[in-house]
């Protein structure tokens, strides 16, 4: 990692050479290169044809992931965790992965435009001047500023700063996947808004109900390395934490429960309750479903004590919230497995969207800045935020995209993308960090600091100085530690040691609920919308609705049946007056009753294709999450949702091995029970391979698996997988290496979900080498089953013979070799793009163990353990994958393959995979099964 | 079954009537060198073009947007290019098991249909011989199968069913070509003989390789041809059984079958006869060949085709029992799944076509009705082809990890590429009818002499 | 009615048949021959170049070590090729008023790099990395020649996989010892095989690993 002072300036010199470097770096798109470029003044930390890491910080939902990004002669091309920055711990999760193609997405706004036509950006501040002129007459009374959900620390100094200039000026905040029933809950129980801070490496017993602390919000990838190492399994002596989960629609959290359970939202309270009341003795009436699981939960907390854990999803209803928080304050867990921080968002009880209207409806508004978010397509059906905003004399909009809120206002400034620009965030626990740019805006854009600049008619200062402003506090030598390490060391905000207040108030029962009631929930990739644009997440399948390329209503096989309504049916939903169309999508694990519909969907972004159907419009104020249905009506037209391996039964096949913990302790054989004995080692045709340096292997813990499918995103940027369109994968022809296929066991009413990620086994005895009639898949002397992309022909009879389906085929030219291919900078110059006609496939990120395997020639010496790291691995937050030389006793991989319930996938077939799986083992509570 | 069919064979009833050797050359000869040629020739002819010019229109789409214009994805990679290849070597099998065994079996009754099977066998092999290629992702790379001292080092493998594929088929067209060839030439010197304007005189005759038909070239003929055909012999076994060891080897559930071989074989007599029977029919009664193509051929091929037939029959149960045997849950499903998967209807109309057709088939009455077998032989090209498009794709729709399973269908260049390959061999073949004598002249008037002499007291 | 054929036309068709079998087995062998030919593979083709740079110069009489400019070539995938301030670190002094340096002059001063012609090039599929042949005793010389007598730059080696491979299978004969590696026109003491072997030996190099085809193709 290099990034001294003039580490910026110099990154510049090397943009303006890009073109140059990627000639140098014979960009492996198959143009003929035939010319060579040249810096004119070589750069200090650049060598040509060796990749070098900067550490910076992208957002989600506003809070700061730190991140190394991997560049080639000065292109981004890979966004790594970085391990010092507590959001990360070295991990990155789907969006970050792909926030890389972001930056290079040719369907960013590319110039500055004002009323819809190109204007410079030169003109934009000669407005805003004298603008200004006219606003300090009234000390900034009709100046406006719309900000969306931020963190930055630079920012909130520029707006104080805003508002010492402009001292009546109005400052309003519009967080479409804000929980302001989260804040009236801790207000109410604990005296003021607070946001929690979980530790489950203190939690013994967790209980969550609609919580989904693995797959949202900024503590995640925190969240989840903390809960898989409370949970990891070695040998046959280890303790789990346990997970009950009730979810009205499945998320990853509810998928790893150990027990979970469907209900619908409105019916959480009750389950708070009757916990309660067992918790107090007192005696309880109307359970929500067999008291059995309620005894075993009640009684679990009380023995966990302050190590129990209760969590209430953030949009459930304030009572239900205030329930929980209660619970936690009883058991003694604030404080010890959960923390109260302050409120990290920047003005987070400013007014919202509606307060902005009525404004601009009393012509209390001549200038409107909007920093981003695209609000006009957030809006909750209420507010015509457009029509509004054509009324206000001068409107800017900072936005990446030409969307809809760059249509409806006068200006329209593209926003430089994270890895363009300088800023800072705050991570989920208040850490800050910097954004540092990894190269020049490609198109011009600018930062929100830049644009807030000419508003405060400081044009002399660049983003830097700004950020370093913000940070004076830190001498050269720890910002420079700060820009190396990727983390600020600032002292964090410290607790809340609140004190509950309120009396005991019974939640909502369920009585009061609407026969039919609908969920709204953020995308689990697209978030509120934002990273809607991003080709690769719309291709992601998600990890339970296995969805891609749209979205659906999701209702359970019970609720379908009512509604007389079948997958792929279109549906009309009605909320009040207001209703959207969507196909049907029958979700076994949704709770009865309860449609759910994920947001983000919808946007118009420039030239981004439009994937799926927004939601927003069906939103009143105070009523965004949980709204009750008017009525579904079948339209008669049909839409099949597309998704990618949507087969959830393991057809009482040995796919999956799974066992409670305690059983397992008990005799490890559980696993094996009646499965089909594995064949003799030397039972083959053809004689053994022998591996005299290295053999390669992998083990994957699907019990640490988490479903997040970041490996797949990590994959597919390391390796330079195409995009194929909603149409190829309709017909069954992504492109994704790596998958993660979800399955289900156990009962019909209260299955388990299961997640097994599926790279390519690199078979000892591998059936596609034996099939191909030109070599072009061949067997290594370190075991790998390697893929010579320039000598496929294409038979495919390697894939027919592949047991695990984990090969890939460019059915048509998916990927663009034109010169001026806007994604040629992104590709990893290090792996082959592949052409029409090729079969392609996992190959353990062989261009990483060849950099590896040179290095270690270069110093003479083996490779350590270690050394090589898949890039599925690299970005795991729960480590699930482990990855090393099985001839290096000492490796961690030989260990992982020596643990009692690891197990290959289709043993019988003698394949004799190098990647083995960990059983899921389950830490069930006997006594919860009726 | 060899045995039967020679017991009929000696009786009479293979050249109705009493025609003289002149006749018969005439007759024969007439219907390429005849000047007018009926209408509905011409009507054919252009109907089947036009097909053809189908076949050349989706290539060429294949070619230019790339495989992924059919009806493919991953799992089920192969399809109906695969499943055509098949199905067109099936055909052409009947062509080398009439000239070939038949004549050293000395089966007689095979002398007036073995010219136009055998021509059959080539079209049918050359075209089954494009799919491989045209099926490839990069096809431009096709050469690359070919074991050629190019300065990128690597050879095919020779572990791979396809590397096998590729020389069991060329070696096939070889022999069949020669074979054919050299049936023509007597008839070709015929034709020489015959031939009006100077321009046939001299491609016929350079074709006729100066054949003047002494006995000295009779004998050595008829040792050559005998050479050849004891040559042909192993292939009408050896390339089916090696196509189908493309199946055999893998270990897809359904592919994985030691039955494959002599079941493909008997399936390839199965859709060839089938095939011969669809054209002897018509031809018969569109050239008034009645008293040449008699009843007795049709009666013949239509056992043959009862004989094979009976054993695809059995071989299904035999696939399906095995599944049930091996205890193999996969293996059990994926049988299950092709009866009652995603691909049922196409499974039982198969089984309708050919398990079905058997019983008329066994009643003589039926046998003796060309138009009735002539509605039969179709209904049995169309079953076989259905049957290896089941075996290509059902078996890989339900493998080995549910999370995998999918379908396809094809699309407009599949069965673009299917018509349009049956066109293009139809078009071939009435070509050949009006260039070649689609009858062995020689083999019929030495047969017809023969006959003679027993009928004389 | 006259005879169709001549009393020669049966030799005249079986010369034909003959003959075309003949020239088939020709036209194969000429092909191969072409294939392999520098002619094909424009192999020993001087390349035209913005600026007519001489290693026999610049290498040859003034010694330059290679890595004076080549600089990635020990650390890097690719060798690298000057800066435009590397080659004004002399002719700013040097040649000031050469017409012929004008590109040179021009590119440091407008911030321009200089286009040059690719003379060595391999397809984008082909990975090869300078600085593991470098370091394990595989000389400059080996690939480039001696450009040390190229007044201007040619490629010396088809760089055909067959080339590739036939010293991945065998390298002993190429290698040096690593002093020797920049040199040009450098002979072992002694049987250069024997030498290889033992710096194989020294080096820990395995033939048999060198011929998987992910060592230059991923």
């Amino acid at each position: 990692m290099s990034a001294t002072d003039d580490a910026g300036p110099n990154r510049r010199d090397v943009l303006k050479l890009m073109g140059a470097s990627l000639a140098l770096a014979g960009l492996t798109a198959c143009h003929p290169a035939r010319q060579i470029v040249p810096y004119v003044r070589q750069p200090e930390d650049v060598i040509p044809g060796r990749k070098s890491y900067y550490a910076t910080t992208l957002a989600i939902d506003g809070f700061g992931f730190g991140v190394l990004a991997e560049s080639h002669e000065g292109r981004p091309t890979k966004i790594e965790g970085n391990p010092h920055h507590p959001a990360s711990l070295g991990a990155a999760d789907a969006i970050l992965q792909a926030s890389v193609l972001g930056l290079y997405d040719p369907n960013r706004a590319q110039t500055p435009t004002r009323d819809g036509v190109p204007a410079g950006y030169d003109a934009f501040l000669a407005e805003v001047a004298t603008l200004r002129g006219s606003l300090a007459k009234d000390w900034g009374r009709s100046l406006a500023v719309l900000i969306g959900p931020e963190t930055s620390p630079t920012l909130a100094s520029q707006l104080a700063a805003l508002r010492a200039q402009f001292p009546e000026m109005q400052l309003y905040r519009h967080a479409p996947l804000a929980t302001p029933e989260a804040d009236a809950a801790s207000q109410a129980v604990f005296g003021r808004a607070s946001s929690p801070l979980y530790h489950f490496d203190r939690a013994k017993v967790i209980l969550s109900l609609d919580g989904d602390f693995l797959g949202e919000g900024g503590g995640k990838l925190a969240y989840a390395r903390q809960f898989a190492d409370a949970r990891r399994v070695t040998g046959t002596s280890s303790s789990m934490s346990r997970l009950y989960a009730f979810a009205s629609t499945p998320t990853l959290t509810s998928a790893k429960a150990d027990h979970s359970r469907r209900l619908r939202a409105s019916a959480m309270g009750t389950v708070l309750t009757a916990i309660a009341d067992r918790l107090d003795g007192r005696p309880t009436n109307s359970d929500p479903m067999e008291s059995k699981l309620l005894d075993a939960i009640a009684i679990d907390l009380r023995q966990a004590g302050p190590n129990a854990l209760v969590i209430a999803g953030s949009r459930l209803d304030t009572a239900t919230q205030a329930a929980a928080h209660r619970l936690n304050a009883r058991l003694g867990a604030v404080g010890h497995t959960i923390d109260l921080l302050p409120p990290l968002g920047i003005a987070s009880d400013a007014p919202d969207l509606h307060a902005l209207a009525d404004a601009i409806g009393a012509g209390k508004v001549d200038a409107l800045l909007i920093l981003g978010h695209d609000p006009v397509f957030t809006a909750p059906g209420d507010v015509d935020l457009a029509a509004a905003v054509k009324r206000v004399g001068f409107s800017a909009y900072w936005g990446p995209y030409a969307d809809g809120t760059a249509n409806a206002c006068r200006w329209h400034i593209p926003a430089a993308h994270a890895l363009e620009g300088w800023s800072d965030a705050l991570g989920f626990d208040g850490t800050p960090s910097i954004v540092q740019p990894l190269i020049e805006p490609l198109h011009g854009g600018r930062t929100m600091h830049d644009v807030l600049v000419a508003f405060l008619g400081e044009l002399d200062k660049n983003g830097r100085d700004l950020v370093r402003a913000r940070w004076s506090t830190l001498d050269d030598q720890s910002w420079a530690q700060a820009l190396k390490s990727g983390v600020i060391d600032a002292p964090k905000p410290t607790f809340l040691m609140p004190s509950v207040t309120a009396t005991n108030a019974t939640p909502t029962s369920p009585s009061s609920a609407p026969s039919l009631e609908l969920n709204l929930v953020p995308d689990l990739y697209f978030r509120d919308g934002a990273f809607a644009p991003n080709t690769w997440l719309a291709e992601l399948p998600r990890p339970l609705s296995r969805m891609v390329w749209g979205n659906a209503v999701e209702m359970s096989p019970a609720t379908a049946k009512r509604l007389m309504v079948d997958t792929g049916d279109v549906v009309e939903i009605t909320i009040g007056s207001r209703s959207i169309e969507l196909p049907v999508a029958i979700e076994p694990n949704q709770a009865d009753d309860t449609l759910t519909v994920p947001l983000g969907y919808g946007r118009l972004a420039g030239g981004a294709p439009v994937v799926g159907t927004s939601a927003y419009g069906l939103r009143k104020q105070n009523a965004a999450w949980q709204l009750p249905v008017t009525g579904v009506r079948k339209t008669g037209a049909r839409q099949k949702p597309i998704t990618i391996h949507g087969n959830f039964d393991t057809e009482g096949r040995d796919i999956i091995r799974t066992a409670a913990l305690a059983d397992f302790a008990k005799d490890p054989a559980v696993l094996a029970r009646n499965k089909q004995p594995e064949p003799a080692p030397d039972d083959r045709l053809f004689p053994a391979w022998d591996n005299p340096e290295e053999a390669w292997g992998m083990v994957i813990d699907t019990g640490s698996c988490i479903g997040c499918m970041a490996c797949v995103s990590a994959c597919q940027a390391e390796n330079n997988s195409p995009v194929v369109g909603p149409e190829q994968v309709a017909l069954g022809r992504e492109m994704h290496w790596l998958r993660v296929d979800r399955y289900e066991t156990g009962d019909a009413d209260a299955p388990q979900t299961h997640f097994q990620p599926v790279p390519c086994m690199q078979c000892e005895n591998a059936p596609c080498e034996e099939v191909c009639p030109v070599n072009a898949t061949v067997h290594t002397h370190d075991g790998l089953n390697a893929q010579v992309y320039n000598r496929c022909v294409g038979t495919r009879y390697c894939s027919q013979n592949c047991p695990y389906k984990v090969r890939r085929f460019n059915w048509l030219q998916y990927q663009d070799f034109s010169e001026d291919s806007p994604l040629s900078a992104l590709m990893n110059p290090n792996v082959t793009v592949r052409e029409r006609g090729v079969m392609e496939k996992c190959t353990y990120c062989v261009q990483r163990i060849s950099a590896a395997r040179i290095d270690a020639q270069d110093g003479n010496r083996p490779i350590r353990d270690g050394e090589v790291v898949t890039a599925c691995q690299q970005t795991c937050p729960t480590h699930a994958i482990t990855f090393g030389n099985l001839n290096d006793p000492r490796s961690a991989v030989r260990r992982a393959k020596a643990e009692p319930h690891n197990y290959v996938l289709l043993a019988e077939l003698n394949t004799r995979p190098r990647t083995s799986y960990l059983a899921d083992i389950r830490n069930s509570n006997g006594d919860a099964d009726g | 079954m060899a045995s039967d069919i020679r017991a009929d064979g000696e009786a009479a009833g293979l050249i109705e009537g009493r025609p003289s050797y002149g006749d018969l050359s005439r007759e024969i000869a007439g219907v390429s060198l005849g000047t007018r040629r009926p209408r509905f020739f011409w009507l054919g002819f252009a109907f089947f073009f036009l097909l053809a010019l189908l076949f050349l229109f989706s290539v060429t789409w294949l070619l230019a947007i790339g495989i992924g214009t059919l009806g493919l994805n991953i799992p089920l990679a192969w399809g109906v290019p695969i499943t055509n290849t098949v199905w067109w070597i099936g055909i052409g099998h009947a062509g080398t098991l009439i000239s070939a065994i038949l004549l050293l079996l000395r089966q007689k009754w095979r002398n007036s249909i073995n010219r136009f099977a055998e021509a059959m066998t080539l079209f049918a092999a050359s075209i089954a011989g494009l799919f491989p290629i045209l099926h490839l992702g990069r096809p431009w790379f096709a050469y690359w199968l070919l074991p050629l001292p190019v300065t990128h080092m690597p050879w095919p493998q020779w572990r791979s069913p396809l590397t096998w594929d590729f020389f069991a088929i060329a070696t096939y067209l070889t022999v069949s070509l020669v074979f054919w060839y050299m049936g023509l030439i007597p008839d070709l010197a015929t034709f020489r003989d015959r031939a009006k304007s100077r321009g046939q005189q001299i491609v016929y005759g350079v074709l006729a390789l100066g054949w003047r038909g002494s006995v000295f070239h009779w004998a050595r003929y008829e040792e050559a041809y005998y050479l050849v055909a004891a040559l042909a012999t192993p292939l009408v076994v050896s390339v089916h059984s090696v196509i189908s060891l493309d199946f055999t080897v893998a270990i897809t559930p359904g592919y994985h079958s030691t039955i494959f071989p002599p079941y493909f074989v008997a399936g390839a007599l199965y859709s060839g006869f089938a095939m011969v029977l669809t054209i002897a029919v018509p031809l018969r009664s569109a050239f008034r060949l009645e008293n040449v193509i008699t009843e007795k051929h049709l009666d013949n091929g239509a056992k043959v085709m009862l004989a094979s037939g009976a054993i695809v029959a059995y071989a299904y149960v035999n696939e399906a029992f095995y599944a049930w045997y091996s205890g193999d849950e996969v293996h059990r499903y994926a049988m299950w799944a092709r009866a009652f998967g995603p691909y049922a209807p196409t499974f039982w109309v198969m089984i309708a076509a050919n398990i079905g057709s058997l019983v008329p088939l066994s009643f003589g009455a039926v046998r003796r009705r060309p138009w009735v077998l002539f509605a039969i032989a179709l209904v049995i090209n169309l079953g076989m082809w259905l049957e290896r498009y089941i075996i290509v794709v059902s078996s890989l729709a339900r493998d080995y990890l549910p999370s995998t399973w999918d379908t396809t269908t094809p699309t407009w260049t599949d069965y673009g590429l299917i018509f349009g390959s049956i066109g293009l061999f139809f078009a071939l073949m009435f070509l050949l009818v009006r260039l070649l004598p689609l009858i062995t002249i020689y083999e019929v008037a030495e047969l017809a002499h023969e006959e003679e002499a027993e009928a004389a007291p | 009615m006259p005879q169709v054929f001549g009393p020669r036309a049966n030799g005249l068709l079986l010369f034909i048949l003959v003959g075309l079998v003949f020239a088939g087995g020709v036209a194969a062998v000429v092909g191969i021959v072409v294939l392999r030919s520098d002619w094909n593979r424009a192999t020993f083709f001087a390349v035209a170049q913005p600026v007519p740079f001489s290693h026999a110069h610049h290498v040859g009489e003034l010694g330059l070590d290679c890595r004076y400019c080549h600089t990635g070539v020990e650390t890097s995938a690719s060798a690298g090729l000057p800066a435009t301030e590397v080659c004004m670190t002399c002719h700013s002094q040097l040649f000031t008023d050469q017409k012929m340096l004008e590109p040179v002059r021009e590119s440091f001063a407008s911030g321009i790099p200089i286009v040059w012609n690719r003379v060595n090039d391999v397809p984008d599929y082909v990975y090869f990395n300078h600085a593991v042949h470098v370091n394990h005793g595989v000389p400059c010389e080996a690939c480039h020649g001696r450009v040390d007598e190229m007044p201007l730059t040619w490629r010396q080696k088809p760089l055909t996989m067959e080339w590739c491979l036939s010293c991945h299978r065998d390298p002993a004969p190429n290698l040096r010892p690593l002093n020797a590696v920049f040199a040009m026109n450098w002979s072992p003491k002694g049987d250069p095989r024997q030498q290889g072997e033992a710096l194989i030996n020294l080096m820990h190099i395995d033939p048999k690993n060198l011929t998987d085809c992910y060592v230059c193709h991923r």
